[in-house]
């Protein structure tokens, strides 16, 4: 323990000394077993595991290799990669968020599916658009994710309410459902991308853009939002909470709806006496378009300097591993939306109750499309303004107008 | 604990100056060089090769590309300069010192409080320091974890107690608003601090005589004179080293933060630990993460070496 200016007996040192220099000269020349495929994801939660696992042993056993999948919390994942990339030893199929796939895609680490044999024909120009960086196709889609507002059906029966669909009637539907304890709504607006995900919705659906964040459709949404806090409509605490926070004080009924997305199902099902549905997010006007962002993994290939011949095996799985029948069975069990046009029709009649997320995803669009790889700049200036506004620390205006400057600064130190 | 360990070294260095007197000869030295090559060994791999590798980073434009080409050029001072004229650098800075100075002096002075308490022997004294020493046990992730739902504004435990008991009208946003979050981290911080700080300081009171305090309270010495003209000065080298470890484990503090507040709301629990982080692993600029990470180094630094003279000054008084 650290408080001990202890002594290791010296063997301890050698030891690990020895095995540290045999790992650094034999760990880069490590052969790959020619039948065994290593795929990455971030799937460290069951039953999303185990579903991975038996779709993963399907797709091995039909191009005849063995499929080890290697799993690691969804944080820690990118920088995992990054290591493993320096040292010469990524997988064979790296899953990342498609938020992340422009920094992989711009070091040149990753191979155009379209290089490989994967054709985009099929494919809607959202999930092109999705998996794509710079106009080059790297990343397939299986599912993919949005927002949407959830409510709790009995509370809004009892106020004798409808579901909102603009924010005039957002405001007043919270109002009505806010009473003692419990909050008409639910947010979360933490720094970090849970907060900013949230907030794009009202700032994309105002006709906002992160690219010019101090424009009055943007200080306008912020406004929108601050203003619920401030008129006690949704807790100050949403400043802390991540979106499974948020998704707890719905369950635990502090609240009568929430924004949240649909990887929250597993704990809802939990909670059988709950009875929810969901809308889209609602719009400044009736009538105007829910531009809300898109979310979800794409199936990357890395490049294989050693054994160029994997990169092709590697493709046919991933292009098993993303059929429409599998995006299907996929978005049932873990509840996203198949990114095939097709697969998604089939899917609204098969999970009626999510078909919200079905429209949500017709208009979404990702956060990189527009900035690429200087997403974490805007992230980070959004989740600094979100919170300051939130906390009082300064007016909407003012905290998007130095989100601004801080991009603009940001962003000509980087170049 | 210093004292075991400086008692138990103080004749082995008596016994290498004698045997410096009679002169080792070659063998003898090789052997002796054999004796430090695994520990130096180790210390270089370790713990020379990232620090020299975190200094050159800060210098070189390391982003995610530089992974797959291995390519990072030289910068020169540009993301020391990035970094040290961020307004978020100098809040993080005063955010670590107040969070380093305010843990400190709770811990420390609640440590001592509890420390003098217990060395009076009463029923159940030591199941009760035992049950004490609980918080140390708990991984920071889940202190800080249950600690974020305690300090919940409208559901946490804390609000209702106190509102319950009347002490406040209108609930305290102890996390959610900028002006509290750095005190409710500090808290919780002392409260994670004060076992190591009442254990440490309880074996130094143990260290003490008894008849040392007798006699002082027999000069007439009252409780507080006693204790800040004897006991204290007595167990200096417990303090320092306490102090000393304490503020290398509380300057560099990350994961009770990320935890309890993300470094929010509005950066206002931001200090270099989270600010390092943030740099490096959400914005993928490890160069000027890099550069967070060697000021924090350099700080640790500077005490590790109040700390080497402490241990060494205990020592020399000793022989």
């Amino acid at each position: 323990m650290r408080l001990l200016p202890h002594r290791p007996p010296p063997a301890l040192p050698l030891t690990a000394a020895t095995v540290a220099l045999t790992l650094l000269a034999t760990g880069c020349a490590a052969e790959r077993d020619p039948g065994v495929y290593t795929i990455m994801n971030s799937g460290t939660d069951e039953p999303y595991h185990s579903w991975d696992q038996e779709v993963m042993d399907r797709c091995g056993a039909e191009n005849g290799v063995q499929v080890q999948q290697l799993s690691v919390p969804a944080d820690q994942l990118v920088p995992k990669a990054l290591r493993m990339a320096s040292s010469g030893s990524l997988p064979d199929v790296l899953i990342i968020d498609g938020s992340d796939l422009p920094q992989f895609a711009e070091t040149g680490g990753l191979v155009p599916l379209e290089e490989l044999g994967l054709s985009t024909a099929t494919l809607s120009e959202g999930a092109i658009s999705f998996g794509s960086h710079e106009g080059v196709y790297y990343g397939a889609a299986r599912s993919v994710n949005s927002l949407g507002l959830f409510y709790n059906v009995d509370i809004l029966a009892e106020a004798g309410v409808e579901p909102p669909r603009t924010w005039a009637e957002l405001r007043e539907t919270a109002a009505a459902l806010t009473e003692g304890d419990r909050y008409g709504l639910a947010i979360s607006a933490l720094a970090t991308e849970d907060g900013v995900y949230q907030f794009l919705p009202w700032l994309w659906s105002n006709g906002g853009d992160e690219r010019d964040l101090d424009a009055p459709e943007a200080v306008e949404a912020l406004e929108f939002v601050t203003s619920l806090l401030d008129d006690g409509l949704a807790s100050r605490s949403a400043v802390n909470w991540t979106q499974a926070d948020v998704n707890d004080q719905f369950i635990a009924g502090n609240a009568a709806m929430m924004v949240n997305g649909p990887w929250q199902m597993p704990v809802l099902r939990e909670h059988p006496d709950l009875e929810w549905a969901v809308v889209e997010i609602p719009v400044p006007e009736a009538g105007a378009t829910p531009v809300a962002p898109i979310g979800g993994e794409t199936y990357t290939i890395p490049r294989n300097s050693e054994n160029p011949e994997r990169e092709e095996l590697a493709a046919r799985l991933v292009a098993c591993l993303t059929t429409p029948e599998a995006q299907l069975d996929w978005s049932t069990k873990g509840s996203n939306v198949p990114v095939d046009a097709e697969a998604a029709e089939r899917y609204r009649e098969e999970v009626p109750q999510l078909a919200a997320f079905v429209d949500q995803v017709q208009t979404a669009r990702s956060r990189t499309q527009n900035v690429g790889t200087d997403w974490n700049v805007y992230s980070q200036a959004i989740g600094t303004a979100l919170q300051a506004a939130l906390t009082g620390e300064a007016s909407p205006a003012d905290a998007l107008a130095r989100a601004q400057a801080q991009v603009e600064s940001e962003l000509r130190s980087r170049s | 604990m210093t004292m075991m360990v400086n008692r138990t070294s103080a004749p082995a260095v008596r016994e290498r100056s004698q045997g410096v007197g009679a002169g080792p000869g070659r063998r003898g030295r090789l052997a002796q060089w054999l004796f430090v090559a695994p520990a130096v060994l180790y210390m270089l791999v370790f713990f020379g090769y990232p620090l020299v590798r975190n200094v050159v980073m800060s210098f070189q434009d390391y982003t995610p590309a530089t992974y797959f080409t291995g390519e990072a050029p030289f910068t020169g001072l540009e993301n020391w300069w990035a970094v040290l004229t961020d307004e978020l650098f100098a809040s993080s800075l005063w955010h670590t010192l107040l969070f380093t100075v305010g843990s400190l002096v709770g811990q420390f002075t609640i440590g001592m409080a509890l420390a003098l308490f217990f060395s009076r022997r009463f029923p159940l004294s030591g199941v009760m320091r035992s049950l004490l020493l609980l918080p140390w046990l708990i991984p920071m992730v889940v202190a800080g974890t249950v600690w974020r739902r305690v300090l919940d504004q409208e559901t946490g435990v804390v609000n209702e107690a106190l509102q319950g008991l009347g002490v406040v009208s209108s609930a305290i946003p102890w996390l959610s608003s900028p002006d509290h979050a750095l005190i409710s981290v500090i808290l919780v911080n002392i409260w994670i601090g004060i076992p190591f700080n009442m254990v440490i300081l309880y074996g130094g009171l143990q260290e003490i005589p008894r008849e040392v305090r007798e006699a002082a309270l027999l000069d007439g010495a009252g409780p507080f004179r006693a204790f800040f003209g004897v006991i204290l000065p007595m167990m200096k080298p417990v303090v320092t080293v306490v102090l000393v470890l304490g503020f290398m484990s509380t300057v560099k503090i990350l994961d009770l933060i990320l935890a309890l507040t993300n470094g929010g709301p509005a950066h206002a629990t931001e200090t270099l630990g989270t600010y390092t982080y943030q740099l490096s692993f959400l914005q993928l600029d490890f160069g000027q993460g890099a550069v967070v990470g060697n000021v924090l180094i350099l700080i640790s630094m500077v005490f590790a070496v109040i700390y080497l003279r402490a241990n060494r000054d205990g020592l020399e008084e000793r022989r």
